[in-house]
């Protein structure tokens, strides 16, 4: 049986990585009635995930904001009821979320490629087999090939071996030059140097390979193999598991759902991380794939913002600059090349909610129009997957958001009706 | 700290740490979380509920997002219909 919770914030929260935690901590300290919801198990988005190791950053960021008067609650955003009203959902409550100002701190996900067998069991992203063995899957003697683009792949690569993992080969779409450069972009970041170096040292004796990348997985029921093309040549490694993520793309449904601007793909700001929407706020890789250091410091500007504390948000904004230098160079290191759009071959599934597959979308206009003649994005993910990749592949533009922009519980929908029933709601999506 | 405990996944027992999700247990046991609209065996993809293809059946209730429920002691796991 569900139970509707109400509860009214000065400042609430969504996403509770570290730009969220940022935000709620410092808005908290100076007197704000702070509300921050995420829809994890536990705090620290999906790069602390918990943060189990003692005195990290990590850590001490999320002791902080526990310590904090911060309200902590767990649910998941998927509509907005009225002006300044939000309404969540977790597994025995809807809530029904009101406040004054609001930070959006809802963090990124991987964009995923089709390529024929990325559908298959054990092909999983980047960030997501990371997250699986944070979760407990073992993964010692295992074989994993990690493949796409982006910082992600070594550092997914470094934890997967230290947990045991064997890794044969790490492919980067980028090119060596591109690399190179964007080594050079981190002398002007002391703290990326030490990250790098750590990371060098990890992964000494792992096989990085430069204009890569995997053109086809192989198996019946889980993926046995991976081809890839390596410098124009094409190899078949043997593995258990394929990481493949091609860098990041922002979660900016809910910005769009309130109205805010999207400049981009990301969601614009001001100075003091101001949205277009008056009284909301946006921090971290909403505003621009840039991370960890980056998305702290936006939100610690948004919650200071948000409590009124103008000078000691503005004091903040010389440190942003640096770390968006940063971000810049993520762009244009990771940018895909132009050959992955020949990736799939017709017969492969693109969207993996409606199984719709490349031949029968390659030939319409617009995103809308796939969306209507084919179901293409229109299941529980909401386009979530196949969005970014068909703006890759055929570069359609993003369409509008409908709510709930994540399938609910018919009860959830309904208002409050207190019933146990338990059944998806399949979105509508952009008509 | 790792009390670990039995849950059972397509009928089967499977004995898992605490702390460990329903998606992992899931691949422990070699079993796909769903099959797809054609009928293609699905397992997890992003690992952080963005890709509901993690569904599967959790004590009888199904379509549950597997990577963002921590098994608890007995829990019934099945691949969703």
């Amino acid at each position: 049986m569900s139970r509707a919770v109400r509860q009214r914030f000065d400042l609430l929260v969504v996403g509770g990585g570290p730009a969220g935690i940022a935000g709620a901590v410092y808005a908290a300290e100076f007197g704000s009635r702070v509300g921050i919801v995420d829809d994890n198990a536990r705090l620290g988005g999906q790069i602390w995930r918990g943060a189990s190791e003692a005195g990290s950053a990590a850590s001490k960021w999320i002791e902080r904001l526990q310590s904090s008067s911060a309200r902590v609650l767990h649910g998941r955003v998927f509509q907005q009821l009225e002006p300044r009203v939000l309404l969540a959902e977790n597994d025995d409550s809807i809530q029904e979320l009101s406040y004054e100002k609001l930070i959006l701190a809802t963090g990124a996900r991987e964009r995923f490629l089709p390529f024929p067998g990325w559908t298959l069991p054990n092909v999983m992203g980047v960030g997501g087999l990371q997250a699986m063995v944070e979760c407990g899957l073992p993964i010692q003697g295992k074989r994993v090939v990690v493949a796409g683009t982006g910082p992600l792949l070594l550092a997914a690569a470094a934890y997967l071996r230290q947990h045991g993992a064997e890794i044969p080969i790490i492919c980067e779409q980028a090119s060596w030059a591109d690399l190179a450069r964007f080594s050079m972009a981190l002398l002007a970041q002391p703290s990326k140097i030490l990250q790098g170096l750590q990371l060098k040292r990890e992964l000494a004796g792992t096989k990085l390979s430069p204009n890569s990348w995997p053109v086809a997985a192989n198996g019946m029921s889980t993926v046995e193999s991976v081809t890839i093309s390596r410098s124009d040549k094409l190899e078949t490694v043997p593995c258990d598991y394929l990481a493949c993520g091609f860098h990041l793309v922002p979660n900016i449904e809910l910005p769009l759902l309130l109205g805010c601007q999207i400049q981009n793909d990301c969601v614009r700001v001001d100075d003091f991380q101001r949205t277009t929407v008056a009284e909301v706020f946006c921090a971290g890789e909403p505003t621009g794939i840039g991370g960890v250091e980056l998305s702290l410091v936006e939100g610690e500007i948004a919650g200071l913002a948000a409590a009124g504390r103008i000078a000691e948000a503005s004091s903040l904004f010389g440190r942003r600059e640096k770390l968006r230098g940063f971000g810049r160079s993520l762009d244009r290191t990771f940018q895909l090349r132009t050959e992955l759009r020949s990736l799939p071959p017709p017969e492969t599934i693109v969207c993996r909610c409606e199984d719709i597959r490349y031949s029968r979308l390659r030939d319409h206009a617009s995103w809308r129009e796939a969306k209507l003649q084919t179901r293409c994005g229109m299941g529980p993910c909401q386009g979530r997957i196949c969005g970014p990749a068909t703006q890759f592949l055929f570069k359609w533009n993003p369409d509008s958001v409908r709510p709930p922009i994540f399938p609910v519980r018919i009860e959830s929908m309904a208002g409050f009706k207190h019933d146990s029933t338990f059944e998806l709601c399949e979105p509508t999506g952009g008509r | 700290m790792s009390s670990q405990f039995t849950v059972t996944v397509n009928g089967a027992p499977i004995v898992v740490r605490s702390a460990t999700t329903v998606a992992v247990a899931m691949a422990m046991a070699g079993q796909a979380c769903r099959p797809s609209v054609s009928g293609e065996p699905r397992g997890p993809l992003c690992g952080m509920g963005i890709c509901f293809e993690c569904r599967v059946s959790v004590n009888k209730k199904p379509h549950r997002l597997g990577c963002q429920i921590l098994c608890e002691p007995g829990m019934d796991v099945k691949t969703d219909e």
